[in-house]
């Protein structure tokens, strides 16, 4: 009774936790604004947008990432590990890097434009609604393609066999099930993401009329020091994260496929010719939509590597070393946070703006000590509370089922507390694990902003030198800070997960 | 590497312990500001050699930060505020006279304010291609008039100074017709970003014929890249006038520390910085003594700027202006 009242409370405690640390510095703004602000048309047109273009990115994400997951979940060819890997890499870029990157294949100049241009095609114009739906989709594809492969991947070998000898409907007995369960939530972190974006919005939007509630928080506390709207919108941006996380966790079924030995799956209803062309039709359109931007930062970024300051080579290594300390805060944060509830407190730190909570946590230490004095401890803190949700959407899926398929015969054995994770749970966690850290990685790799108000200028990250180089037209040279910022993400991202892909 | 990052350390650490009896000057300034390509270390270096002291940049925002901290905060002077926010700079109460001699300044506009001190300019102007382009429009007007397929890309006035400067600019220019000017340029303006050097970014990219900049941009390209092919499209009906402003804390704990730093801003040394650092214009220097680079560059004859008052009072009918035009 004990045990259980324990097994409880300690979840409930690191949720709490964890939903202080967002909740905290928001409500010290709002103490310090004295009051909340009102709201014009204005915000309310930014707030439309806002919704619809996150449901819509989302949508679109999920949806195309099924089949490509699909795809690369049944079909085995050389340098699939690697592919899997480098379709991950625009989720991790820093947004100007790949707002670039895209400009340079669906720009004016870009190569779609070249190449239609030979064939006598009208030239497209990628600013617009639809340049930003582009952008996101370009962004949370690779992550959505993850999740869902992830999911598949964890379906056991032993009942694809099962289905393949009893003749059975893939499809409807083990993929959909699968897909009800993951696909929800997929959906849900990928629409609250979008609800925070500024710079891809603004810079593809083409204007004014694709202004999200995020830039309306910028305004309102960069130009008019209005902290009270400020706070407003935060806690309106809150609100709308939370209610479709609710609103999707509570339709998402629980892990009920069971468990198996590990094997490598074989999977008979990937072998027919027709599904086969399917399939590398799948994988083709995604390495082409998501490496060719890459390869034009590659591209543009040579020349500017090497001459790269001793500067931009320090901030490197200081980035360098913000991530990996953000890396093992967030995966010792995530492991006790990977329940239901842990998971909606886990999401208030994405749907928060970054420039509310930084001012938050700036009143909330201020008083204490000086600002520039913690900035490491603040970037950490502030870098995991970001990855965290992403963390949490990998990790919970595999968690619960391995709980739900091991719990019991552990409890019959007496394996609790810490042997259970030795013993039961890690092992099993180790894919999901791995692809967490390498996120969080690479992530904070290309973090910046949050902690300005904190920024003492001497201590400045890769991404923030980055910008430095631009304002001072160093466009070369930022253009290889760009690649060196692309080259240290993945290696990062490549590392960690492929400690964790050693079946995949 | 990590090896030398530690000595590095050590050494700056005993740095410190070596400067604790020498008074610190603790100087807010932008985030590009102190970078090695920015004038901030050279400054540093001139001031520390005449005032046996340490000047210490802190930079990130300005105003908020100056704003969030009130009367704790550790500065002793702010340098690179802008004249849109000197208002709300002015009502906080936090900033003292400055008590420098103004009469060195070299501005297009006068300048009497007692609080907030100029240390450089630039005007807002449209950026262009010479080689793509041989006659760039010849007026505003002729800008508006220009063929739908001429490719504009400007800062958003919400979140960029010069996205700011430029509604101003419009505003100064059409006034009550600032909203059926915008209406013109709508179908040109291929997108509108966060901020400067996203925008330029792009122009650089060949994403945009145009793009909306300083007077001074070409300088960059010219003195540092000895690259020709950009050019300032020079309007008849004026520029923008952009100003950047030192002001010194009431509350400092280092008062004259503070002063001799307000008195070096107009000296010669610190001004003869300006030019190749900040890639602007500096506030107190003749002509004849800019660099090769910056002399020949065509300036406009006519320069607009509101005060801040005007400026504060129009402000929002210039942002609606410019919002509702390209939301249609």
């Amino acid at each position: 009774m004990a045990q259980r009242a324990f097994a409880v409370t300690l979840p409930f405690v690191w949720a709490l936790f964890a939903a202080g640390l967002v909740i905290g510095p928001v409500v010290a703004v709002i103490m310090r604004a004295g009051g909340l602000g009102g709201l014009g048309t204005p915000e309310y047109a930014a707030l439309w947008f806002t919704i619809w273009q996150a449901a819509l990115s989302a949508a679109v994400s999920v949806v195309l990432a099924i089949p490509v997951a699909r795809a690369l979940s049944r079909q085995q060819f050389p340098g699939r590990g690697a592919l899997i890997a480098l379709l991950g890499a625009p989720f991790i870029l820093p947004v100007i890097v790949a707002v670039l990157g895209l400009l340079a294949v669906f720009g004016g100049n870009g190569l779609v434009n070249q190449i239609g241009g030979w064939l006598g095609l009208p030239r497209i114009d990628i600013y617009g609604y639809h340049g930003v739906i582009l952008a996101h989709v370009f962004f949370n594809l690779p992550l959505a393609t993850r999740l869902i492969l992830q999911g598949w991947l964890a379906i056991p070998a032993e009942r694809f066999r099962l289905a393949a000898s009893l003749d059975a409907p893939m499809g409807r007995v083990l993929e959909r099930p699968m897909l009800a369960r993951i696909a929800p939530g997929a959906f849900a972190v990928i629409f609250v993401i979008c609800l925070t974006s500024f710079a891809v919005a603004l810079t593809l939007g083409g204007g004014p009329k694709a202004t999200t509630v995020e830039l309306a928080i910028y305004q309102a506390f960069k130009f008019d020091f209005d902290l009270g709207k400020a706070a407003t919108l935060a806690l309106v941006q809150l609100a709308m994260g939370m209610a479709a996380a609710l609103a999707l966790f509570a339709l998402s079924p629980p892990a009920g496929l069971g468990a198996g030995l590990d094997r490598v799956p074989q999977r008979w209803d990937g072998r027919g010719r027709v599904v086969r062309i399917a399939d590398f039709c799948w994988i083709g359109f995604a390495a082409l939509f998501l490496l060719t931007p890459l390869a034009m930062i590659i591209v543009s970024g040579l020349p500017g590597l090497l001459a790269l300051s001793a500067d931009v080579w320090s901030s490197a290594l200081r980035s360098l070393s913000v991530a990996l300390g953000a890396t093992a805060l967030t995966i010792l944060l995530a492991l006790p946070l990977a329940t239901k509830l842990g998971e909606l407190a886990g999401l208030l730190g994405v749907a928060v703006s970054g420039l509310v909570l930084g001012t938050g946590l700036f009143l909330l230490v201020q008083p204490f000590v000086r600002p520039a004095e913690v900035a490491l401890p603040v970037t950490l803190l502030v870098n995991a509370l970001m990855a965290l949700p992403f963390v949490l959407r990998i990790l919970r899926p595999e968690l619960d089922a391995a709980r739900e398929d091991y719990g019991r015969l552990a409890a019959t054995l007496g394996i609790t507390g810490w042997a259970l994770w030795r013993i039961v749970l890690l092992p099993r966690l180790r894919r999901p694990l791995g692809f967490a850290a390498g996120l969080t990685a690479a992530l904070s790799m290309g973090d910046l902003g949050v902690i300005a108000l904190f920024a003492d200028g001497e201590h400045a990250t890769l991404p923030f030198q980055l910008y430095q180089l631009m304002a001072a037209y160093r466009i070369e040279a930022a253009q290889g800070a760009a690649l060196l910022l692309l080259m240290m993400s993945l290696g990062l991202f490549w590392i960690f997960d492929k400690g964790g892909r050693a079946n995949a | 590497m990590l090896g030398r990052t530690i000595v590095a350390g050590l050494v700056a650490a005993s740095a410190t312990v070596a400067a604790a009896d020498t008074p610190v000057l603790t100087v807010y300034a932008g985030d590009y500001f102190n970078s090695e390509w920015g004038p901030g270390p050279g400054i540093e270096a001139a001031f520390e050699a005449r005032c046996d002291c340490d000047l210490q940049y802190k930079t990130g925002d300005l105003l908020p930060r100056i704003l969030l901290e009130g009367e704790r905060t550790e500065a002793d002077v702010v340098i690179g505020l802008t004249s849109d926010i000197t208002k709300k700079a002015r009502d906080s109460g936090l900033f003292a006279p400055h008590g420098a001699d103004m009469s060195a300044l070299t501005l297009p506009v006068d300048w009497t304010d007692k609080i907030f001190l100029p240390f450089n300019y630039g005007h807002t102007a449209f950026i262009y291609n010479n080689e793509l382009i041989d006659t760039p429009p010849a007026s505003f007007e002729a800008l508006l008039d220009a063929p739908d397929d001429l490719r504009l890309v400007i800062q958003d006035p919400r979140s960029s100074i010069s996205g700011l400067a430029l509604v101003l600019w419009v505003q100064a220019v059409y006034g009550d017709g600032a909203k059926a000017a915008w209406e013109k340029l709508a179908p040109k303006i291929v997108t509108v970003t966060k901020g400067w050097s996203e925008s330029y970014g792009l122009f650089t990219d060949g994403e945009a014929d145009m793009v909306l900049s300083y007077t001074t941009s070409p300088a960059y390209h010219i003195i540092a890249e000895e690259d020709l092919t950009k050019s300032a499209a020079i309007f008849p009906e004026g520029h923008y006038f952009m100003v950047e402003l030192v002001a010194k804390l009431a509350g400092t704990d280092n008062p004259d520390l503070a002063d001799q730093f307000m008195q070096f801003i107009l000296t010669e040394e610190f001004q003869s910085m300006i030019p190749t650092s900040n890639w602007s214009l500096p506030a107190a220097l003749p002509v004849e003594k800019w660099p090769e680079g910056f002399r020949e560059l065509p300036m406009p004859e006519k320069v607009l700027f509101y005060s801040e008052d005007e400026a504060a009072s129009l402000r929002d009918t210039a942002i609606e202006a410019w919002r509702s035009a390209l939301s249609q």
